[in-house]
């Protein structure tokens, strides 16, 4: 039996507004508990919520971002439940009428292949507070600074059907909040956070199989994680004649599976109607005719654009341009020092090995742009060959300053120096009377290649740091000479 | 029409309101008297009639994004029922 | 002192007849020897008071006294009233101190006016008889075995009773205008969004408005125009820049067309009370008015529709009281659950539960299309009813509350005959529409109100109307004590 996965995320983005949704508290992430936390958010008796047009304005971009229909009329309805992070009772935000309606994103496969998936909608809301649960005498702790932070909640059609596909999916709706600038789009700080409903059917099948809903799950790794396991397990309960129960999930990664979480299974009626607090939004055509002319290079564009401006491939392109720091980090470093293919092929290896290594972002890169270029710089006018490049690299890193203090401190100057380099030759030369017989002996075609003893012996000598290019030259006479 | 026991115990679940049994009865009466009551918006024929949430037709003013608020925690709290090192306290939030 | 208007106070204290200090003084003994009887006042802020009035004394006599200078007033205990108590009625906010004014308390401040204290009312605004306030019921100032109204009962009765010549209220489905009509008093309910809800505790959101209990509609429109305001904390706020009320008071009204419901004199009308109404009726028409008959056809589902929607709001409205960050808390709770469940068990009183209840259910999955959508269907209808009678009329009248003050613990037991008392109130609120009662007679020696209800945003005209019948009659005068 061939067996398919369906996967629909719900992605919650927070948007990077100075104040929160219905309030004018600030937003700002890591205050002491409840410092940030006013009387509306607090639900105080009597308060009353505004919104922020901030939300709108960036809710507006993401939709226009995603091709989407932007609604003229939005409106927000109060979802039901208790909760102590939920200090009204109820969340305000959007169900019949959202601010983002359908619409449709490219995602590109690691095979270079493409596929389209669909958004269903997006709409605006407030985030809950936090519980606590260390122990206060057997007791959590509520700190509501989060309470009330904007956040964009954005649903997909069930179109992905591979883990990597809905990994796929969700680098791309990072990467487009990042671009716009309406989210930093962290998800270890929770910035973005991911749901995934989760399915399996039999190839072929049309009907869609009973999902289970994963909550929460904080990082790229764990999504493609989590919805393997998942599938999986859903597969073998089938498999061995079970059924799929309706319920919501959690993903435990420590021991890589996922479980029940039966506590939120009691039957949810969460009684939505329009909050009567807040009136309908309406946005004119002017409103997002003028957030549509100011919207910034999205990565789909940008990719198109290095490909052809700086003659990258597709793929290096779509690597690069991802996030958008790493698309400004390589249009900085470009713009330096003239050299796209060397920054692009830097970046991708050894500058992604050392973010990779880290556990880092391009944001947080020890090596800034400007070193990187400065680096490249160094090889381009043959200060330092490739290989002294990967050391200088490593040492501004770690910290001890741009290409040219390394070269100078650790004495990684290429030896261009004739004089010094004919002496290096010349004792080689004189070391090696076999070596020299042979290429004596060789035909005419064969002696370049054997050259590749005599410039290894130099470079040895030199400890790399002799200009390979003066090498082979002055090797290349006094080994001719010798005929 | 009464409201049954089993509907009453729903609601005040969903409302967390905790209902005496010895109240029960009479709150399922008294519900389903008010029900009767709301029963007869039945006879009017709505179709086509928007619902209406606001008495004025009127569109929401949306707010600058500007951080206006300043830490008001001491304040808030001195009105809490319970509160350590800044954080609201409840019994235990089981997930 | 204590028989003075507003009006009669505020040139009183201009022309040196007496201070603010002397009428706060005055008021705040009158409150202390005879409020037992009534229980009108929840919270008396007697010390607060009497530094105002020192306050407005000197503004006074520094010749920089704004509108309400020294004029003292008190406030229904559902006004947020910062560093005083403000329960709602409810044992769920006996010990709620809040850290912030209502806009309406700010702009009487702002006004200058002395705050005696704060008024009794229902239990969060719910009732029509004052008898589900945690703090026991108010008492009719003319007959002490009888309810005031409700739910801003203690306001009506405090103003009635001469313990202050004015109070402020709110009206979500009648709370201003049944007790005034019970109570001898003037209250206004204005166009819904004229007066910001901000700091005034929420009872059903689209339809609670706050507004004035008075004596007479000149003080009413003096107390109106320090409420109204613009203000950007309330989304719903008309956001109309503060008005004089008062402007319009002195125009004829003569050739006034004044719509009279024929819905409002049927089935359930006391016939006696239908009378004093015709009889005000007859008195407009020798000032030159001319009575229209019109229909506001959707009137008898005004009460169903308004028990569905408001209900329904509550019900999200009061979440917020959890035992969590304020206000009442259970003791012991043996985990979350049982916190949520006893705290609102125990804080909230029954009539309270009991429209929670109500609007949870008409909020659930199965029911939300039969009753909510469908009620809010029926406001539109009954919006639509007012919409084609103010094309015809400039105001309309009919009774506003069907039968004079009933006895305390009539209606206790059956919440529906309650619901009743504001089968002439309940529309306008879902309508929107402004909306006020005037003494016009009594029956037995209990007084009975003249409904005037107004197009919207035409308070200035509908308070001009009530003022030109007081000028003509004497039955505001009439007092209780």
């Amino acid at each position: 039996m061939e067996w398919e996965i369906v996967i629909g995320l719900e992605v919650h983005v927070q948007l990077s507004t100075q104040s929160k949704l219905f309030s004018g508290a600030s937003t700002r992430f890591g205050a002491p508990p409840n410092t940030q936390a006013c009387a509306i958010d607090l639900a105080m008796p009597g308060t009353l919520p505004v919104p922020n047009e901030q939300a709108f304005r960036y809710a507006v971009m993401f939709g226009l971002a995603m091709n989407a229909e932007i609604s003229k009329r939005s409106v927000f309805e109060r979802k039901n439940y208790f909760y102590p992070d939920l200090p009204k009772g109820y969340q305000t935000t959007q169900l019949a009428e959202p601010i983002v309606g359908a619409g449709e994103i490219e995602i590109h496969l690691e095979d270079g292949s493409s596929k389209s998936v669909r958004l269903h909608h997006a709409h605006l809301e407030e985030d809950a507070g936090k519980s606590l649960h260390e122990d206060f005498q057997g007791m959590s702790g509520i700190d509501l600074n989060r309470a009330g932070t904007p956040l964009i909640e954005i649903v997909s059609e069930p179109d992905m059907r591979s883990a990597a596909e809905a990994v796929a999916y969700l680098r791309k709706i990072h990467s487009i909040v990042t671009y716009l600038g309406i989210s930093d789009g962290d998800m270890s700080q929770g910035s973005m956070r991911c749901d995934a409903n989760v399915s399996v059917r039999l190839k072929g099948e049309e009907k869609l199989g009973t999902r289970t809903e994963l909550k929460n799950i904080n990082s790229f790794r764990f999504v493609e994680r989590a919805i393997k396991v998942e599938a999986q397990r859903q597969i073998d309960l089938i498999e061995d004649g079970g059924q799929v129960v309706q319920e919501t999930r959690l993903y435990d990664a420590d021991k890589n599976e996922t479980r029940s979480m039966r506590s939120k299974e009691v039957a949810n009626d969460y009684r939505y109607f329009p909050c009567p607090d807040l009136l309908p939004v309406e946005l004119d055509d002017d409103y997002i005719e003028a957030i549509r002319r100011e919207l910034p290079e999205l990565p789909d564009a940008k990719s198109a654009r290095l490909a052809g401006e700086y003659g990258l491939s597709v793929y290096d392109a779509d690597q690069l341009t991802q996030e958008r720091a790493s698309a400004d980090f390589f249009e900085a470093a470009t713009r330096q020092c003239g050299q796209p293919k060397l920054v692009a092929n830097w970046m991708m290896g050894e500058l992604a090995a050392l973010l990779n290594r880290k556990e880092i972002g391009i944001e947080q890169s020890p090596v800034s742009a400007t070193q990187l270029a400065g680096l490249i710089e160094r090889i381009v006018d043959n200060t330092i060959s490739s290989k002294i490049a990967k050391q200088v690299f490593e040492a501004i890193a770690n910290g001890e300053g741009d290409a040219d203090t390394v070269i100078e401190q650790r004495g990684l100057k290429q030896v261009s120096d004739t004089g010094a380099i004919e002496q290096m030759v010349d004792e080689v030369i004189a070391n090696s009377t076999a070596q020299v017989e042979n290429y004596r002996n060789a035909d005419e075609a064969k002696r370049p290649k054997m050259m590749g003893y005599f410039v290894g012996q130099i470079m040895k000598a030199s400890k790399g740091q002799a200009n390979p290019q003066v090498i082979n030259k002055i090797l290349k006479d006094k080994l001719d000479a010798l005929l | 029409m009464a409201v049954d026991a089993q509907t009453v115990h729903r609601l005040a679940e969903l409302a967390r309101i905790a209902i005496s049994e010895e109240t029960l009865e009479e709150v399922s009466g008294r519900l389903g008297d008010v029900l009767k009551l709301v029963d007869q918006l039945q006879t009017v024929n709505t179709e086509g009639v928007a619902p209406m949430a606001h008495p004025l037709d009127a569109t929401q003013r949306l707010r600058p994004d500007q951080a206006t608020e300043t830490d008001c925690r001491e304040e808030m709290q001195a009105i809490a029922p319970q509160t350590e090192d800044g954080l609201y306290l409840v019994p235990k939030v089981i997930d | 002192m204590h028989q003075l208007t507003i009006a009669e106070i505020i040139k009183g204290l201009r022309e040196k007849q007496f201070s603010s200090v002397e009428i706060t003084r005055h008021l705040l003994e009158r409150i202390q020897q005879q409020d037992a009887r009534y229980n009108s006042f929840i919270t008396v802020t007697a010390e607060q008071a009497l530094a105002q009035a020192t306050a407005a004394d000197e503004r006074l006599a520094a010749g920089k006294a704004p509108a309400l200078c020294g004029v003292p007033i008190a406030h229904k205990d559902i006004f947020c009233t910062r560093g005083v108590r403000t329960s709602c009625g409810s044992r769920m906010l006996d010990n709620f101190v809040p850290p912030y004014d209502a806009a309406v308390v700010e702009g009487f401040e702002r006004a200058g006016a002395v705050s005696l204290g704060k008024t009794n009312m229902d239990e969060f605004a719910m009732g029509s008889s004052n008898e589900s306030s945690f703090y026991g019921p108010v008492k009719n100032p003319w007959d002490t075995s009888r309810v005031p109204g409700g739910s801003s009962g203690g306001s009506a009765a405090a103003v009635a009773a001469l313990l202050c010549p004015g109070a402020t209220a709110t009206d979500t489905g009648g709370s201003i205008r049944q007790p005034a009509a019970l109570t001898n008093t003037t209250g206004v309910k204005p166009t819904y969004g004229r007066v910001s809800r901000w700091g005034m505790v929420a009872f059903a959101s689209s339809l609670d408005q706050g507004g004035p209990i008075a004596r007479t509609a000149e003080d009413a429109a003096l107390m109106l125009s320090v409420m109204a305001d613009v203000d950007p904390r309330d989304s719903t706020n008309l956001q109309r820049p503060a008005e004089d009320f008062t402007r319009d008071l002195g125009q004829s009204i003569s050739g006034l067309k004044i719509g009279v419901p024929k819905e409002y004199f049927g089935e359930g009308l006391d016939s006696a009370t239908g009378e004093r109404v015709q009889e005000a009726l007859r008195e407009y028409e020798k000032l030159g008015a001319q009575l229209v008959e019109i229909s506001l056809p959707h009137t008898h589902l005004a009460v169903p529709a308004y028990y569905v929607i408001a209900p329904a709001e509550a019900s999200a409205n009061l979440s917020r009281f959890d035992g969590v960050r304020y206000g009442y808390r259970c003791e012991n709770p043996a985990d979350l659950r049982d916190l949520y469940m006893r705290s609102r068990g125990e804080g909230f009183g029954e009539e309270v539960q009991r429209r929670i209840l109500v609007g949870t259910y008409a909020l659930s999955a199965g029911y939300y299309d039969a009753y909510y959508n469908k009620a809010q269907q029926v406001r539109r209808l009954i919006k639509q009813d007012f919409v084609q009678a103010f094309g015809q009329v400039d105001v309309i009248m009919g009774p506003t509350a069907p039968s004079p003050a009933f006895a305390l613990g009539a209606k206790q037991a059956d919440p529906v005959s309650m619901y009743l008392e504001d089968i002439y109130t309940i529309a306008i609120n879902l309508a929107g529409v402004p909306a006020m009662s005037l003494p016009c007679g009594t029956v037995d020696g209990l007084p009975v109100g003249l409904q005037i209800i107004g197009n919207y945003l035409d308070e200035a005209r509908m308070l001009n109307v009530a003022h030109q019948y007081q000028r003509a009659t004497d039955w505001h005068k009439a007092s209780a004590v």
